[in-house]
């Protein structure tokens, strides 16, 4: 279980660097089925591209990288999906979405959540019991994480595959078009780097080293310890 | 060493034993139904056959989206391309009348098109989007001749598995499987938006392949080789694009 975690680090971090590097080569993004450098873009991000047919207003072009990087965003694709396969089968079996991550009935009211969110900026004492369990903002953010985002980037991904899009053209037409899906696909990846940040900080904020011991041997300290 | 009891030996001894088995089955049948592309070497190997055992065993007779003649693109972007070669120039001087496909390997009867003998055999129209690998795309109308009409023209051997297709321009040169190759979508492309295909698009004949990439829709092409092994060409990786760093296959 803490495996599939850390191999969906890795597998994210090489999806991240890989899906930047591919952006590179055409740092404009449109809305709709179509889009290219003679087309409005819906946006521009201001970065140098890896092609010299993009305008971007700078005077040189980057190193063309998306050959590995295509090749390594799709093995890690792979990599993430079988694993949250492995992860998905092995939570319904053990009990872990049920105890640990769907939110208690008590806990599924904006009170609980405004409770928590007050503990967090009073930065006051979380309680013994948080240390062992999630909260009621946590559950939140990590059921959105696994079964809105994750779901969400894996289908705008495979909806810009053209041979997938054969098969399911429902896949694309769906979400508006090819471009459509390409833009949500990097602004679910946006989301995504944002519980990033936050769930580092997080573990930061909680004391990095029992946090850490926590998530790769599975032990948590002694009540109380906060190394 | 509590951490590990016998029952956890057991069951992760069993899951890796059964893991690697299925390993050796799923070889055996990827080979047997061929599932295994030609750059399947390497680091990137695995995931490269993944998603070309994956496509083929869900995407092999699909059909490429198509879309109303109002979606076609008022501006298509013609990508960048080296100046021609003399070669090119010179067909291009005498209005391509002598431009020749020329089409052997494994076929019963070797033989050369020029552009009015393609135009001779049937010839469809598709509008179909152009999706480059960078991400930006076009939809534009194709007109051609389906390749899979030309290999039935020339007779293709039962043992044949890839068509390998060639730019008259250096170093261009690709290949495609047969359920590609013998996809109705596959055109032998002579004409874009009622007119002819402008040479910026790869006129006056480009291979369109709409389930694939843009860069699988090899330019100026002149010639087809139909073989059971993509492995005596170039590099052996069944297209220049592996030997530039990009997989073979791009329907992803």
């Amino acid at each position: 279980m803490r495996v599939t975690h850390w191999i969906t680090v890795i597998a994210f971090f090489a999806l991240l660097i890989s899906g930047g590097e591919i952006v590179i080569s055409h740092p404009r993004f449109y809305w709709g089925e179509t889009g290219n450098v003679a087309m409005h873009p819906l946006f521009t991000i201001p970065i140098p591209s890896s092609r010299g047919t993009v305008p971007t207003g700078y005077s040189f072009e980057m190193p063309d990288a998306n050959g590995w990087s295509r090749y390594l965003h799709f093995q890690a694709a792979w990599v993430l999906v079988l694993t949250g396969l492995v992860y998905g089968i092995a939570s319904l079996w053990t009990g872990h979405f049920r105890m640990n991550l769907f939110p208690a009935k008590a806990d599924r009211t904006w009170r609980a959540f405004r409770d928590v969110i007050t503990k967090y900026l009073r930065r006051a004492a979380l309680g013994e019991a948080e240390s062992h369990s999630y909260n009621a903002v946590q559950r939140f953010a990590y059921v959105a994480v696994i079964f809105v985002l994750f779901p969400l980037v894996i289908w705008t991904g495979l909806a810009l595959s053209p041979a997938f899009d054969s098969a399911f053209p429902i896949a694309v037409d769906a979400l508006g078009g090819r471009q459509s899906a390409r833009t949500l696909h990097f602004f679910v990846t946006g989301f995504l780097v944002l519980f990033l940040v936050v769930h580092v900080a997080m573990v930061y904020l909680s004391g990095f080293k029992s946090r850490m011991r926590a998530m790769i041997t599975g032990r948590d300290g002694a009540p109380g310890e906060n190394l | 060493m509590s951490y590990f009891s016998r029952r956890k030996l057991v069951t992760t001894g069993l899951a890796v034993a059964a893991g690697a088995g299925g390993l050796a089955v799923a070889d055996r049948v990827a080979r047997r139904y061929g599932l295994i592309p030609p750059d399947h070497g390497g680091f990137y190997g695995p995931g490269e056959t993944l998603d070309y055992a994956a496509q083929r065993i869900l995407t092999r007779h699909s059909l490429a989206r198509e879309f109303p003649r109002t979606m076609i693109s008022q501006t298509p972007f013609a990508n960048a391309i080296a100046p021609p070669s003399d070669a090119f120039k010179r067909l291009q001087a005498g209005g391509f009348s002598d431009w020749r496909l020329a089409v052997d390997g494994m076929v019963a009867r070797p033989g050369s098109f020029s552009l009015s003998d393609l135009r001779s055999l049937p010839v469809h129209s598709q509008i179909t989007e152009v999706v480059c690998e960078e991400g930006w795309s076009y939809i534009a109308e194709w007109i051609g001749t389906p390749l899979h009409e030309v290999l039935k023209e020339v007779g293709t051997l039962p043992q044949a598995r890839y068509v390998a297709y060639f730019s008259i321009e250096r170093d261009w040169w690709d290949s495609i499987d047969m359920a590609d190759a013998l996809h109705p979508q596959t055109f032998l492309t002579m004409g874009m938006n009622d007119g002819d295909l402008p040479v910026g698009f790869g006129g006056p004949l480009r291979l369109r392949v709409p389930r694939q990439l843009g860069y699988k829709s090899v330019k100026y092409v002149a010639r087809l080789t139909v073989t059971d092994s993509v492995k005596r060409f170039g590099k052996g990786l069944g297209s220049a694009a592996p030997e530039g760093g990009y997989a073979w296959y791009a329907g992803i």
